[in-house]
């Protein structure tokens, strides 16, 4: 599975949804993840990548990893990838 | 001062998933306490408990719900769920808003800091799930009930060791009592089984490898359970008015500290514990017609706790009764004064006694009635209800029939 594949798959599971239903300019409110999903979405993440995410929830739009949607995330992942286990 | 009235019970614990199943085991004279089962159980030198078997939590909670329900919280609810519906009560407006939820645990989430620090330390792992710290705080299993029932008044979770559900019941009484809220959902939980829960009482060396036996000459210990009593405690014309069920009356309440040994108990803070009760109650020694024993099945607490019940009650407490119910459902510490109370709700409503099973010797240091193996059928009055913990920290309550 690519990293596009897992992550919007990790995200579906999260918002309770099929994978199908998450369209990469989703965004996180269109969802219907709250901040505390989101956290154990990231946590999910980390797991599954074995990476670690720069993510602070007192200020979600300061952090290196941008959240705006979908694609934004998935992008971030993959560069994360590359920087921590490439 | 109001009066102060029960409407609702529910609990789970090693005797059953609800209060009927739990009260037709102590009928019964039923053990609970069986083998110990979970991760690692093997590395330890106590392998029994009464631990709380099939409780299909998956079932009941969704998946956001597990994520973050330690299960001492899922005790908690599913407790606290069989009590309200019981009362027909359902929280809104004002009586939302000032009724609460005063809870009992010793050690909260247990489970999760056992399983996080072995995934951490033996596993290596380098993060941990985030709900961790909600899941573990002492408060979660309070804070979930006051979620779940729209209850926004004054909540908050009691610690005293083994009577921290005798502290909260007693703190939720007054708060009903004086009128600072209409009703209150109180109780409490505790849910020790694991690894590292079990290890950690091991070193105390109280704990017996094959039963619990309150005040026989054979005891050897005492048995860990686990589980949850939950109540609704509310004020007596407001219970009347709407044509609620009333279980009990809630009379009277103390609370005593040893201030002497760290572990062992005294007579004296045991004694000034119940003759407050009675005081508080306003009523005369010779009226209770039984005590549900803090008795845990140690050597020290059983001996103490009969020479104080001796000293209280004089020449009447050859004439009452007094039993143990841990030989049945174990200690639940912080939640076992909460499960204890079901027993003296059956004692007084439905006129049986349950038994001190697992009794095999009398010990002349104990010896008072203490229902020995067999349910009694006999009509009390009023009923004490004593817990002795850790700490030299005391709590009695007192209730009668209504």
């Amino acid at each position: 599975m690519s990293v596009q594949d897992k992550v919007i798959e990790i995200i579906a599971e999260q918002a309770v949804l099929e994978p199908g239903d998450v369209a990469l300019d989703s965004t996180l409110e269109d969802l219907g993840i709250d901040s505390l999903g989101l956290v154990e979405s990231i946590f999910a993440i980390e797991e599954e990548f074995d990476i670690s995410v720069p993510f602070n929830a007192n200020d979600p739009s300061e952090s290196d990893f941008d959240i705006t949607n979908v694609k934004s995330i998935i992008t971030g992942i993959e560069k994360l990838i590359a920087d921590q286990k490439g | 001062m109001y009066r102060v009235v029960i409407t609702g019970a529910g609990s789970v614990n090693a005797l059953g998933h609800d209060v009927p199943n739990t009260l037709e085991a102590m009928r019964e004279g039923r053990c609970g306490i069986g083998a110990l089962d979970f991760q690692d159980v093997e590395r330890l030198s106590i392998q029994i408990g009464g631990q709380v078997r099939g409780f299909e939590a998956e079932g009941r909670y969704n998946r956001q719900q597990m994520s973050l329900y330690d299960r001492f919280t899922q005790f908690t609810l599913a407790a606290a769920k069989e009590a309200i519906e019981q009362s027909g009560l359902t929280f809104s407006g004002d009586e939302a808003a000032k009724s609460g939820v005063v809870l009992g645990t010793a050690g909260g989430g247990v489970s999760t800091w056992d399983a996080n620090y072995r995934s951490v330390y033996e596993e290596g792992k380098n993060r941990v799930h985030p709900f961790v710290v909600p899941k573990l705080m002492n408060n979660a299993a309070a804070s979930h009930v006051s979620m779940e029932h729209n209850l926004k008044g004054p909540s908050f979770t009691v610690s005293t060791a083994c009577a921290s559900s005798n502290h909260a019941m007693a703190q939720a009484f007054q708060m009903v009592r004086t009128g600072m809220a209409p009703a209150m959902i109180t109780g409490g939980s505790e849910s020790m089984l694991c690894f590292g829960g079990v290890k950690a009482w091991e070193g105390l060396r109280v704990m017996s490898k094959d039963a619990c036996r309150p005040f026989s000459a054979n005891r050897n210990g005492m048995v860990q359970g686990e589980g949850a009593g939950i109540f609704v405690f509310e004020e007596y014309e407001h219970a009347r008015k709407r044509g609620a069920d009333i279980l009990c009356e809630v009379i009277g309440f103390a609370m005593s500290s040893d201030a002497s040994d760290i572990v062992m108990p005294s007579k004296n803070g045991a004694a000034r514990a119940m003759a407050g009760a009675l005081a508080d109650a306003k009523v005369n020694r010779d009226q209770v017609g039984y005590i549900n024993a803090h008795g845990t099945g140690t050597a020290a607490n059983d001996k103490t706790e009969c020479a104080a019940v001796a000293d209280v009650f004089g020449p009447h407490a050859d004439k009452l009764m007094i039993s143990s119910t841990k030989s049945m459902h174990g200690h639940l510490i912080g939640g076992t004064g909460a499960v204890e109370m079901l027993a003296c709700i059956m004692a007084l409503r439905d006129g049986i006694i349950a038994p001190t099973i697992g009794y095999e010797e009398p010990d002349p240091e104990c010896a008072l009635d203490v229902v020995p193996n067999d349910a009694r059928e006999a009509k009390v009055d009023v009923v004490l209800s004593n817990a002795f913990a850790f700490g030299g920290m005391n709590a009695v309550l007192a209730l009668a029939r209504v």
